[in-house]
C-alpha cells in the first residue's frame, strides 16, 4: 500500500458532486500520487512489439511520444471508425442527458465531473467533432470540438485509466452507450503511440510467454497445484490428484491464474479441487493455457485474442471435450463475449454435458464453454452432492455480483443457488447495488496497483458503502463474489471502508460444505479456521 | 455562452423569417425551403443510416438486465436478457416506446459517514416520455394539414386530445403537455450543475428551435388566429407536388414554417440522430446468445500468438523435471 494513504473520513468529507464553472473543454489534468498508474515496462512493450517502447511516466513533461503522433491518433481513429458500428454510433447519438452522471463508481468516488461517463466520452467525442464531422470542422469549439493536443492526451490517459470497462452506465444509458468500449478503443488509440500501463502490459507480456499473469512456468505451476492439493488432504484427510496437461480428458479446466497464487483465490482453488474430486471428474489443468484472465482486453482486441487463443488451441492439443470455466469476471466477458467470434468457431469439441447429471449445457452449444456455477448449481440442482450448510455458519454472506458475469452474461441466479445452499445465513445488498446494477470493485480493467490506490478507494466506495450497510444490519462478515480482480482488491477496500469483513469465492463455500466420501471429521474451514 | 449562442441562433432565424415575410419571399419559405428541408432530412437520415449499417459489429456486446438463459429450472428473464429474436425486438419495443433504460434512473446522494443512498428518480424519464410522445401526437395531427379529406385515425387523436372540452379553440392537452416537457427539460439542462456542465450549444440549439416552434404554432391556434384553409391548400399543394402560396397567410405562420424546415434540415447533423440510432445499438439490439450462436466479424484479423509447440521448446526442461508430459521427448 502507499505510504501517504488518505483518511476514509478526509476523502469522503471532499467530495462534491457541484462541478465548478470552468468547463472542461480546456483539457488539463495533474498526476498527483495515488492516483494513476505506473507506465508499461518499455522491455515488455517491445517484448509484444507494440511501438515506442521507452522509459517514460506520466509525471513527466516530455511523454516521448512519436513525432507523427497525432497522424497516428486520427489514423488510428478513422480506421476504427470503419471497424465498430458501437464506436461511430456512440459518436453519433449521444444527447448528453445527464442519466449516467451519477451511476459510474469513479464519479460517485470523486466527484470529479470528467468522470461521468457522458464526459469521459466525451473527452474522445470532442476531438472527434473537430476532426471527423461538418459541423466541427467548421464552428470548431462552438459545435463542441476539440483540438487533438498533448495535453488532451494527457487527459485521455488519466480519465480512460480510470474507467473499469464495468459497463453500469450502459445499463440506464437509453442508447445503450457503452463507456467500455469506448475505453477499450482509446485504449488501443493510445497504445499506438506508446501509452499503456505496467499492471497490464506485463501481465500480458507473461501471459503470452508462460501462459498466466504472473509469469508462473510450468514447474512452478504444477508446485502451486500440487502444494494446494496437500494442503486439502491435511484438512478433509483425502489423497486428491490433480492431472495436469492429460490427453485425452473429457474436461479443460480454466481459472485466473490468481486462484492458484493469491489469497483468499486460493480457497476457492482448495473449493475446486475439493468439488472435482469427490464428483470423479474427468478433467486437466493446463500450464499452456493456465490463466482464464485475459489483461488483453483491457487495452486491446489484439491482445486480446492473442491471449485467448490458447484456451481453444489447447483444448484441441489435449483432445477434451469440453471446457469448464473458473470464478473470474472479465475473463467470462471475453469467454463468453469475444471467443468464440475470435478464435472459433470450436467445432472439434462437442457440445458440454455434465458426466454427472446428463444435462446437456444447450447454452454454450456453440462456445462449448461452461461457467463453474453453471455446473455446481445443476450438480446442486440434481442432489449429486451432498452439502453441510452449517459448516459456513462462522459466516454471514452477502454477494458482490461482479460486473461482467452480471452485464455481460446475466449470471445473476447460479451463484445466489449455490450460496444459498452452501450457507444458512445469506443477505443481499440493497437493490441498487447488486445484480445489473451491481458496482465495481474500482480496480478492475487494470486499475489495481498499489500507486492507484486512493483512486481505487474512490472508486470502491459505493461496493463498500452497500456492504457496510449490510454488515450493519445483519453482521455480514463475508463478501462473496466470483471475480479474481475482486478477491485481490475488495479486500483492502473492506480494510478501508468498513473493517472486519472477509472477501472469498463462491466455491471457497462449497468446498467447506461439500461432504467428501472417506473424508476425516473436519475441524477447520479451508481458511484452516477452526470451525464454529 | 453555449446558452446564449443557441438562443441567439434561434432568435437570428426567428428574424430572417419575419424579414422573408416583408420582402414577400413567400415562394422561397413557402415552397422551397420545405422541400429542401424534407430532402435533407431524408437523404441525411438515409446517409446516416447507411453508412452506420456498412460498419461491421465485429463484437457480440449486449449490456444484459436480467437472468440469462441456461439451466432449465432457473427463469431467464426474456425481456432484460433475451436469446430470441422475439425477445430482442421486445426488449427494442420498450426501450423505444417505453425508454425503459431511462425508467430505471436512480439519483446518487452522499451525506455524511459517509451513506451512499440512490433514490428513484423518474423525472428525466418522465419529462422525456411525455415530450417525445406529444410530439409524436402533434407530428400526427398536423396531417389533417396535409391531406383531403382528413384521415380518420387523425381525428380520433385530435378528439381524444380534446377530451377535457376547455376553451375555444378546444385545448389540446399534448399542446400543453408539450410545453411543460419542453420547459422541464431546458430548465432541468440550465439548473441542474451536472447537465449544465455536459451541455453545448447543439444541446441547448434544438431545445430552443423546438420551443419557438411551439410557440408559434400555440400562438396561431389559440391567439393569433391564422387562415387554416390558406395553410391547407399550401400544405396540400405541396404534398400533392403542385405547389402555390395563396395569398395573405401572415408572419406568425411563416416563422413556424421556417423554424419547422431549421428543424429538420438540422436533424441529420446533429445529436437528433438518436432516434434512428437507437435501432441499431448494439448494447440492445443483440441477443444474449454469444454461447449458443457464433457471432461473426468480417474483419476478424490474425494476430501474433504463441503456440504450444514454441512453449514446449522454451520450457521443456523445466516440463519434464517437473514430471509434466511433452508432446516432444
Amino acid at each position: 500500500m502507499s505510504e501517504s494513504k488518505i483518511k476514509p473520513e478526509e476523502l469522503a468529507e471532499k467530495i462534491n458532486y457541484t462541478p465548478d464553472h470552468k468547463g472542461w473543454m480546456d483539457p488539463s489534468v495533474e498526476f498527483k500520487q495515488g492516483v494513476f498508474n505506473y507506465s508499461g515496462n518499455p522491455a515488455n512493450v517491445d517484448y509484444l512489439k507494440l511501438p515506442n517502447a521507452r522509459k517514460w511516466q506520466p509525471t513527466d513533461q516530455d511523454w516521448k511520444l512519436p513525432e507523427n503522433w497525432k497522424e497516428i491518433i486520427l489514423e488510428g481513429l478513422r480506421d476504427r471508425l470503419t471497424r465498430f458500428r458501437s464506436l461511430q454510433l456512440f459518436m453519433d447519438i449521444c444527447v448528453r442527458c445527464g442519466a449516467c452522471a451519477d451511476k459510474c463508481h469513479f464519479f460517485i468516488g470523486s466527484g470529479d465531473p470528467k468522470n461521468m461517463p457522458v464526459l469521459r466520452a466525451e473527452l474522445l467525442r470532442s476531438v472527434y467533432r473537430n476532426n471527423f464531422t461538418m459541423a466541427g470542422k467548421i464552428l470548431g469549439t462552438l459545435a463542441g470540438g476539440r483540438e487533438l493536443t498533448v495535453d488532451v492526451i494527457k487527459e485521455w490517459f488519466y480519465y480512460f485509466f480510470q474507467c473499469t470497462q464495468c459497463r453500469r452506465c450502459s445499463v440506464f444509458c437509453p442508447y445503450g452507450i457503452d463507456t467500455a468500449e469506448i475505453t477499450i478503443l482509446v485504449r488501443e488509440l493510445l497504445n499506438l503511440i506508446g501509452i499503456n500501463i505496467d499492471w497490464i502490459i506485463t501481465p500480458v507480456a507473461n501471459s503470452f510467454r508462460t501462459g498466466n499473469h504472473l509469469g508462473i512456468q510450468p514447474h512452478g505451476f504444477k508446485d502451486s497445484i500440487d502444494f494446494a492439493a496437500e494442503e486439502l488432504e491435511s484438512i478433509t484427510g483425502l489423497k486428491i490428484d490433480v492431472p495436469i496437461n492429460k490427453k485425452g480428458a473429457e474436461i479443460l479446466f480454466v481459472a485466473p491464474s490468481a486462484d492458484y497464487f493469491g489469497t483468499p483465490h486460493y480457497y476457492t482453488l482448495l473449493g475446486y479441487l475439493a468439488l472435482f474430486h469427490e464428483i470423479g471428474l474427468d478433467y486437466t489443468w493446463s500450464s499452456y493455457a493456465s490463466e482464464g484472465g485475459n489483461f488483453g482486453s483491457f487495452i486491446s482486441h489484439d491482445l486480446m485474442k492473442s491471449l485467448n487463443a490458447k484456451i481453444y488451441a489447447e483444448a484441441k492439443r489435449l483432445g477434451v471435450k469440453w471446457i469448464l470455466g473458473g470464478e473470474c469476471g472479465h475473463m467470462w466477458r471475453v469467454l463468453n463475449q469475444y471467443m468464440d467470434t475470435m478464435n472459433g468457431p470450436a467445432d472439434f469439441l462437442e457440445v458440454p454435458v455434465s458426466p454427472l447429471t446428463g444435462t446437456k449445457f444447450e447454452n454454450t452449444r456453440s462456445t462449448k464453454m461452461v461457467h463453474i456455477c453453471e455446473f455446481t448449481s445443476d450438480l446442486i440442482n440434481n442432489n449429486k452432492i451432498k452439502l453441510d450448510k452449517s459448516r459456513n455458519d462462522q459466516w454471514k454472506v452477502t454477494f458482490h455480483d461482479s460486473c461482467n458475469p452480471a452485464r455481460a452474461m446475466g449470471l445473476i441466479e447460479e451463484p445466489r443457488y449455490i450460496i444459498k445452499n452452501t450457507c444458512n445465513n445469506f443477505f443481499e445488498m440493497p437493490d441498487n447495488t447488486i445484480k445489473e446494477q451491481t458496482f465495481c470493485c474500482g480496480s478492475g480493467a487494470g486499475l489495481g496497483t498499489d500507486e492507484n490506490f486512493e483512486m481505487r478507494m474512490r472508486g470502491g466506495l459505493p461496493r463498500a458503502n452497500a456492504v457496510k450497510y449490510v454488515k450493519e444490519k445483519h453482521g455480514v462478515n463475508f463478501l462473496g463474489c466470483i471475480c479474481a480482480i475482486d478477491k485481490a482488491t475488495l479486500p483492502p477496500l473492506m480494510e478501508y471502508w468498513v473493517g472486519g469483513v472477509e472477501v472469498g469465492g463462491i466455491h471457497e463455500l462449497v468446498g467447506n460444505a461439500l461432504i467428501m466420501a472417506g473424508e476425516k471429521e473436519r475441524t477447520t474451514d479451508l481458511r484452516g479456521e477452526p470451525l464454529v | 455562452m453555449n446558452i446564449l449562442f443557441s438562443l441567439c441562433a434561434v432568435i437570428f432565424l426567428i428574424i430572417i423569417a419575419i424579414i422573408g415575410g416583408d420582402l414577400k419571399m413567400e415562394y422561397l419559405f413557402g415552397i422551397i425551403f420545405p422541400y429542401a428541408a424534407i430532402l435533407t432530412f431524408i437523404l441525411g437520415i438515409v446517409y446516416n443510416v447507411i453508412k452506420w449499417a456498412r460498419i461491421p459489429v465485429p463484437f457480440h456486446i449486449p449490456t444484459v438486465t436480467g437472468q440469462q438463459k441456461s439451466l432449465p429450472w432457473i427463469k431467464n428473464n426474456r425481456l432484460e436478457s433475451p436469446h430470441t429474436t422475439l425477445g430482442v425486438v421486445g426488449r427494442m419495443a420498450f426501450e423505444i416506446l417505453f425508454f425503459r433504460s431511462l425508467f430505471r434512473n436512480t439519483k446518487t446522494e452522499l451525506r455524511n459517514g459517509p451513506q451512499l443512498s440512490y433514490g428513484s428518480s423518474k423525472y428525466l424519464w418522465l419529462g422525456a416520455i411525455v415530450f417525445h410522445w406529444s410530439f409524436l401526437i402533434i407530428f400526427l395531427r398536423h396531417f389533417r394539414l396535409f391531406m383531403e379529406p382528413i384521415p380518420s385515425f387523425v381525428l380520433a387523436i385530435q378528439n381524444i386530445d380534446g377530451f377535457m372540452q376547455i376553451g375555444l379553440p378546444v385545448l389540446l392537452i399534448t399542446d400543453a403537455l408539450f410545453s411543460i416537457a419542453l420547459l422541464f427539460l431546458l430548465f432541468r439542462r440550465i439548473i441542474d450543475s451536472r447537465v449544465r456542465y455536459i451541455s453545448l450549444a447543439a444541446d441547448y440549439f434544438p431545445l430552443f428551435l423546438i420551443i419557438s416552434i411551439a410557440v408559434t404554432g400555440i400562438l396561431m391556434r389559440y391567439f393569433d388566429k391564422v387562415d387554416l384553409i390558406k395553410i391547407k391548400e399550401l400544405a396540400v399543394g405541396l404534398f400533392a407536388f403542385h405547389p402555390a402560396v395563396p395569398e395573405g397567410i401572415g408572419v406568425m405562420f411563416f416563422i413556424h414554417l421556417f423554424l419547422v424546415c431549421t428543424l429538420i434540415t438540422y436533424f441529420p447533423f446533429s445529436k437528433l440522430l438518436h432516434m434512428p440510432g437507437i435501432f441499431l445499438s448494439p448494447t440492445r439490439n443483440l441477443a444474449n446468445n454469444s454461447r449458443m450462436k457464433r457471432h461473426e466479424n468480417p474483419w476478424n484479423h490474425p494476430v501474433m500468438v504463441h503456440p504450444y509447440e514454441e512453449y514446449e521448446d522454451e520450457f521443456r526442461e523445466k516440463m519434464r523435471e517437473a514430471g509434466l508430459p511433452l508432446d516432444k521427448e
